[in-house]
Parts: C-alpha cells; sequence; structure tokens
C-alpha cells in the first residue's frame, strides 16, 4: 500500500471538521471500550492469564526461526506449501505466480491487513485476475473504489449506515435498503455466486502453529469458511511473527483476543486449518500455500523493538487511543493506524516517511495498560522520537528550542533570573485577566486556548521572601 | 522528617501558590520542608522528545540536589512519574548512577500519594466548601497508580463535594509539545474534557498536574466559561483556594 503517512497533519484537519466521521468514532470507543472492560472480567484472573499469554508470545520470538522452520516442516508433511518473501512486493509476485500456475480468473478473499501491506489486490488485477473481498466490511470498501480501511478490526468504522446505503444501491443498481439485515442479505447475494465460481481463496492468518502446521483464524462472519475451504486453491498470507510453538500457546492467546478487540469472549467463527484435502476427504482445498511475509519485521529482531512483534492484531490501542478517536485511521496513512501503527509504520517503511507519527501522541500510556501483549507502545514511541533526533530529522526551529531550553536548565543562576523575568512578562501580558488570547510564537497553542498567565512572583522569590520573614 | 521539595518548573512559573499550598500541606503533616535552590526541571520535555542525553544530564543534577533528603516530594503526577519510572531507564549501562537514582527514586513520591500513603495524614490544615469533580492526569495514573488518594484525602472534608465525571480518567490532550505541534487534535481532545467537567455538576475541575490545568483552563476560557474553576489538588486540600 502507498505511504501517506507523510500527510498525517493535513489529513488531521479533516478528519476532525468531518461530523460523521465523529460520530461513529464516538460510537466505536464507547461500545468496545466498555466491551473489553466487562470480557476481561470473565476472566477469573485477567492479569495472570495475560501474562501466561505474553510469556508464551516472547518464547515464540525468542527463537522465532526454529518455530517457523519447524512450521514449515509440519506443514509441509501435511501437503502445503511454504513460501518466504522478503518484501510485501515479493510476496504479492508470489501469490501471482500462484494464481498464473493454478489457471486463476478469480480470487475470493478473505480479510487480511497483510496483504493490504502487499497491494495485493492491484497486483492481482494487474495481472488480469479479479480479486474479490469478502469480508463485509472490506467488500464496502473495495466496492467504495477501493478505499483502504480506517481500522484493523473494523475496517469500515469511518462509514456512516446512510452512506453504505447509499453506496449499495448506486453500485448494486437495487432500491435503496435502510434496515441492515437487508443490507447484509443484498451483499450475500452479491458474494454467494463469487464464492461459488471462485478459482482461488486468499485469506490471512491470525496465527501459525508450529507443531501441527495449521493456520488459525477468527472471523466474525463466517465468509472466511467460504474463501479457505471451497476453491480448490488456498493461499494464506501472513507476517513471519505470527508463528506460535503449539496448540496450547493458540489456547492462552485466543482467550484475550476477541475479549481486547470488540469484547466478545471469542470470536463468531474460528478455525484450525491444517493441510491439504486428503484422501477420502470431501473439502478443503487441494492445494494449499504460506507465503510468510518479513517486509521489515526481522528487522525488529534482537533490537529495542523486538515487544512489537508481539502485537496480535486486537485494536484495543486505537480503541482506547485519544489521537486515533478523533482522527480515525486514514490520517496514519499506511495499514496500521493508532499507536501499533504509530511504531509499525515507521519501523516498516522508514522512520524518514513517517515523522508525525511517533510526535502524534500525548503518551497518555492507556494503549500499554489495555494492550492483551503488554507491549509498552509510549516507550516505543518515544524510542522513534529519539531516534528522529538522532538521525537530525527533526526541524530545526525545535532542535535550537531544545538546545536552548537544555543550556537554561542546566544553569540554575541563568535559570532562575529567566524565570522570574519570564513571570513578569507575561503576567503584564495576561493584564488583569490573567490570560492571553494570541500569542505569536505559540499559535499552536493559543489558536484553540487561551494562555493561561503566571499569577507570580515565582515559588523561589516567595520562599525566600518567607525565609527572610522568619 | 526531612523533606526535599521539588517544584517543578511549570509550579514555580505559572502557579507558585500550588507549591505554596503543598508546603503547608507538609508542614501541618509534621514535614521539615526544604527548597534547593538550584533546581530547575525534571527533564521530561528533553526526554519525551527524543533528547535522552538532555534528560540524563537533568537527572544528574536532580541526584546531586536531593539525594540527602529523606523524602523528596513533587506536586505532579507528571514531573513524579519521568523521576521515579524513567530515571532509572536512563542509567541502564551505568550500574553505580543507577543503583543511586533507584534509592532515591523510591523516596520520591507525588504529593498526595506521599501524605497518604507515608505520612498517613487525617486531618486537613485549611477550609474548602464547594462542590468538585476531580481529572486523573495521565502520568500520575498510569506511571505512579495516584488514583485513590486525591480522593481519600478530599475524602476528610466533609464540605468538598466529589462528583465524578464521565471519564475521568481519560487524557486532557496536553501531551506536552503534543499540543502545540497538533493544536487542533489536542483541542478536539480537551473539548471531550471539557464538555464532560461542565456536565459532572461541579462548579470546579480539581486536578494533579499543571500540564492538564493550563491545558483545560485555557480551553473552558477561550469557550467563554469564565467561572468554572481550576484548583490543584494542594490549594483544595490546604484551603487556600
Amino acid at each position: 500500500m502507498h505511504v501517506q503517512s507523510m500527510h498525517f497533519k493535513a489529513r488531521a484537519g479533516q478528519k476532525l471538521a468531518d461530523a460523521r466521521l465523529q460520530a461513529n468514532l464516538k460510537k466505536l470507543s464507547t461500545n468496545w471500550v466498555a466491551g473489553r472492560a466487562r470480557a476481561i472480567t470473565e476472566l477469573d484472573d485477567f492479569e495472570a492469564t495475560r501474562d501466561d499469554a505474553i510469556a508464551r508470545r516472547n518464547r515464540a520470538l525468542a527463537n522465532l526461526d526454529v518455530w517457523i522452520e519447524r512450521f514449515e516442516r509440519a506443514a509441509t508433511a501435511r501437503g502445503a506449501t511454504v513460501l518466504f518473501a522478503e518484501t510485501p512486493a515479493d510476496a504479492s509476485k508470489l501469490v501471482v505466480e500462484i494464481a498464473k500456475k493454478h489457471g486463476v480468473r478469480k480470487v475470493t478473499k478473505s480479510k487480511s491487513m497483510v496483504s493490504e501491506e502487499m497491494a495485493l489486490n492491484s497486483a492481482l488485477e494487474a495481472a488480469g485476475i479479479q480479486p474479490i473481498e469478502t469480508d463485509l466490511g472490506e467488500y464496502i470498501l473495495q466496492i467504495n473504489d477501493n478505499e483502504p480501511p480506517s481500522h484493523i478490526v473494523a475496517p469500515v468504522v469511518h462509514k456512516s449506515k446512510d452512506e453504505v446505503s447509499d453506496l449499495f444501491a448506486r453500485v448494486h443498481k437495487r432500491p435503496r435498503l435502510s434496515d441492515i439485515p437487508q443490507m447484509t442479505r443484498e451483499a450475500r447475494e452479491f458474494l454467494r455466486p463469487q464464492f461459488l465460481s471462485s478459482d482461488m481463496g486468499v485469506s490471512g492468518g491470525n496465527f501459525l502453529i508450529a507443531d501441527t502446521g495449521s493456520v488459525a483464524l477468527f472471523t466474525n462472519e463466517g465468509n472466511e469458511g467460504m474463501c479457505t475451504i471451497l476453491p480448490p486453491v488456498h493461499v494464506v498470507v501472513t507476517g513471519i511473527e505470527k508463528v506460535l510453538p503449539t496448540l496450547d500457546d493458540l489456547a492462552a492467546v485466543a482467550r484475550l483476543l476477541a475479549r481486547s478487540a470488540t469484547g466478545q469472549s471469542i470470536s463468531n467463527y474460528f478455525s484450525i486449518l491444517t493441510g491439504t484435502r486428503a484422501a477420502g476427504e470431501s473439502d478443503g482445498p487441494q492445494h494449499t500455500y504460506f507465503v510468510l511475509v518479513d517486509g521489515g519485521r526481522s528487522g525488529l529482531l534482537g533490537g529495542e523493538f523486538q515487544e512489537m512483534l508481539r502485537c496480535i492484531r486486537c485494536g484495543a490501542c486505537m480503541n482506547h487511543c485519544p489521537v486515533y478517536q478523533k482522527i480515525g485511521g486514514h490520517a496514519y496513512g499506511w495499514v496500521y493506524p493508532g499507536p501499533m501503527g504509530s511504531v509499525l509504520t515507521p519501523s516498516y517503511v522508514g522512520i524518514e516517511n513517517a515523522l508525525d507519527l511517533p510526535q502524534a501522541a500525548t503518551l497518555c500510556g492507556e494503549c500499554h495498560v489495555v494492550c492483551p501483549m503488554k507491549i509498552p507502545l509510549p516507550d516505543l514511541l518515544r524510542k522513534l522520537r529519539e531516534k528522529q533526533v538522532d538521525r537530525g530529522l527533526r526541524p530545526l526551529s525545535e532542535r535550537a528550542g531544545m538546545i536552548a531550553w537544555r543550556f537554561v536548565a542546566a544553569r540554575p543562576a541563568l535559570y532562575r533570573p529567566m524565570v522570574r523575568v519570564a513571570s513578569r512578562m507575561l503576567k503584564l501580558l495576561g493584564g488583569k485577566r490573567g490570560r492571553i488570547s494570541r500569542l505569536p510564537l505559540a499559535r499552536g497553542w493559543s489558536d484553540y486556548r487561551d494562555v493561561i498567565t503566571p499569577t507570580g512572583p515565582t515559588f523561589k522569590e516567595r520562599w525566600l521572601r518567607r525565609r527572610a520573614g522568619r | 522528617m526531612k523533606i526535599g521539595f521539588f517544584i517543578t518548573c511549570l509550579v514555580d512559573l505559572m502557579r507558585p501558590e500550588i507549591g505554596m499550598s503543598a508546603v503547608k500541606l507538609l508542614e501541618s503533616a509534621g514535614c521539615t520542608v526544604e527548597v534547593p535552590l538550584q533546581q530547575t526541571c525534571c527533564g521530561q520535555p528533553g526526554f519525551n522528545a527524543g533528547d535522552t542525553e538532555a534528560a540524563r544530564e537533568l537527572a544528574r543534577k536532580f541526584l546531586a540536589e536531593f539525594e540527602h533528603f529523606d523524602y523528596v516530594v513533587v506536586p505532579s503526577g507528571s514531573c513524579g512519574g519521568m523521576i521515579r519510572h524513567h530515571y532509572p531507564t536512563l542509567f541502564r549501562d551505568d550500574p553505580d548512577i543507577r543503583n543511586r537514582i533507584e534509592a532515591l527514586c523510591a523516596r520520591t513520591w507525588e504529593l498526595t500519594s506521599f501524605l497518604h500513603d507515608v505520612v498517613k495524614i487525617d486531618r486537613l490544615p485549611g477550609e474548602f466548601d464547594g462542590d468538585v469533580t476531580y481529572h486523573d492526569s495521565c502520568s500520575g495514573l498510569r506511571e505512579l497508580g495516584v488514583q485513590v488518594q486525591p480522593r481519600a484525602l478530599m475524602a476528610l472534608n466533609p464540605k468538598i463535594r466529589l462528583s465524578e465525571m464521565r471519564d475521568a480518567r481519560a487524557c486532557c490532550g496536553f501531551g506536552g509539545s503534543f499540543a502545540m505541534k497538533y493544536g487542533n487534535v489536542s483541542s478536539a481532545i480537551v473539548d471531550e474534557k471539557v464538555d464532560n467537567i461542565q456536565a459532572s455538576g461541579g462548579r470546579c475541575v480539581v486536578l494533579g498536574d499543571l500540564g492538564c490545568m493550563l491545558n483545560i483552563e485555557g480551553r473552558l476560557r477561550r469557550r467563554g466559561d469564565d467561572t468554572t474553576r481550576v484548583l490543584h489538588v494542594a490549594q483544595v486540600l490546604a484551603g487556600d483556594a
């Protein structure tokens, strides 16, 4: 997917002005935040469950190469083909080659964020193959001129029912519907023949199981089964970090995924798919492929960002993020939005291509609190800021400001008189009301808020006066 | 008990009376308060901007100025969090300083947790009569676990009537330089906070951090609300407001 993260500021401004988006985001945050809060209380001991799952993810990542090899052996033994791609573009090429090899003309897709990294749909289209998104949200986006998703779990959270009604009426050329079950039924009517005539199914993979060579998929709509079992070829595209050693590990992580994401105890559908159709079996693909994408992931292994690879893509961080909740996912400009996206995007597409993302955070810490994998997202964002400084990527004015601040803060003999002067000057500017409505050097502040001015004299002055009076 | 009072740069400059209220609370609890006048800033602006070296320099300075006290008290969850939570991480590769910093961090407290958890005060030195709502500031809440302490202390005075606002734990949108760099996003976040404050029925929002204070008060006034008061918890507890 084309990286647009350098346009963060402009896009964020547009999103703030979008009343419909604001209303939709409000609904999402209220429902899912409350849902998660309720769902984690269903577990006897949420903290212990979380610590256990984290330990299991850490164990997988500590020897990722070993588990990937074990996965490859197990999957191959069950008749699947395991392929590796260094870049998302390489992965797209592999999927196109697979499609060509099997004479595929139509591909039905289940939801996959990695396929967004790969820009898979446009690669397939360029090769004359028709991709069809079958997740309802992704389908809506595809028929709306291939709009990108704005949330990793709820891709159309930015859209209202009315917008979808209009879109369906226009694209399906049917009378406009306003009842959600009816709209869903209409989408199903359009998708059903596609499922039945599909030559190849593509799905993501929530987890890969090294012991058994399986892929685990969590979905809510049931379209996944139609993509993975019905067509003769099934291709799984997912990241190399998704490997778990055992089914026990999967069970541990599964207790947290849907609870953290939507507040469900488990998703409506949960599949563990292993191998191709065996002799005597009546369903399942004849050919199964795994395309495992690196796409920058191995660069995080063994370094200060390794913890980010624990991410299980639940979206809790964005559901609870004050910034995401105001601007939605599109402002972030690539595949992954919110706090996890603000760490992943610069890590995968280059720090210099996403300068705003690590800065556009209040570091409030709520993402770290709710993350089922306890990924220290604020610390990682701060480390990315550090890298921007180290690489000289901050604007000159900011660098000069920091140098001046440090110089003064380290020199009490200079600091104290300067604070005294600042106190008096600001107080004077604030006048009787004690505030300034426009401060030319601090427009980012004063365009939106009054500048509250000092009450003066400084604490140190008052303290010295008190001490002298004793 | 000899307390080193870390004023914080924003209290020193913007709201010195908060520092005086904090001192009043500490002295009435039987503490001897000293204020090293060489102190400046905890280094958080540099730390959050990615200038770790600057943060390290100011952490060393803090160590030199406060190491000899029994306790250090800070009227801010944000600066307190910087010291207790982040200072040790700055000296990962320097075990000597790290040990000293960790020992000092263990004796460094945010004001309300010091009064509630360490000296365990059971009465307040002044009077305050009013309806208030409390905003949990992010760093104090999530880095230091400050949540019950300010509420329990306010409950010592039955004339402080607390009505909780919706989403009291949600960020106010300040975030240091974030508020300047992304003023529009920040103000959308603080708008929600201000709505919740106004809907709570409290005539006064009480909080424990200057950053949130300047942000919330600045937005309230810009929206034309000149009556909702914004007070630091020290002012309310000391009866100085």
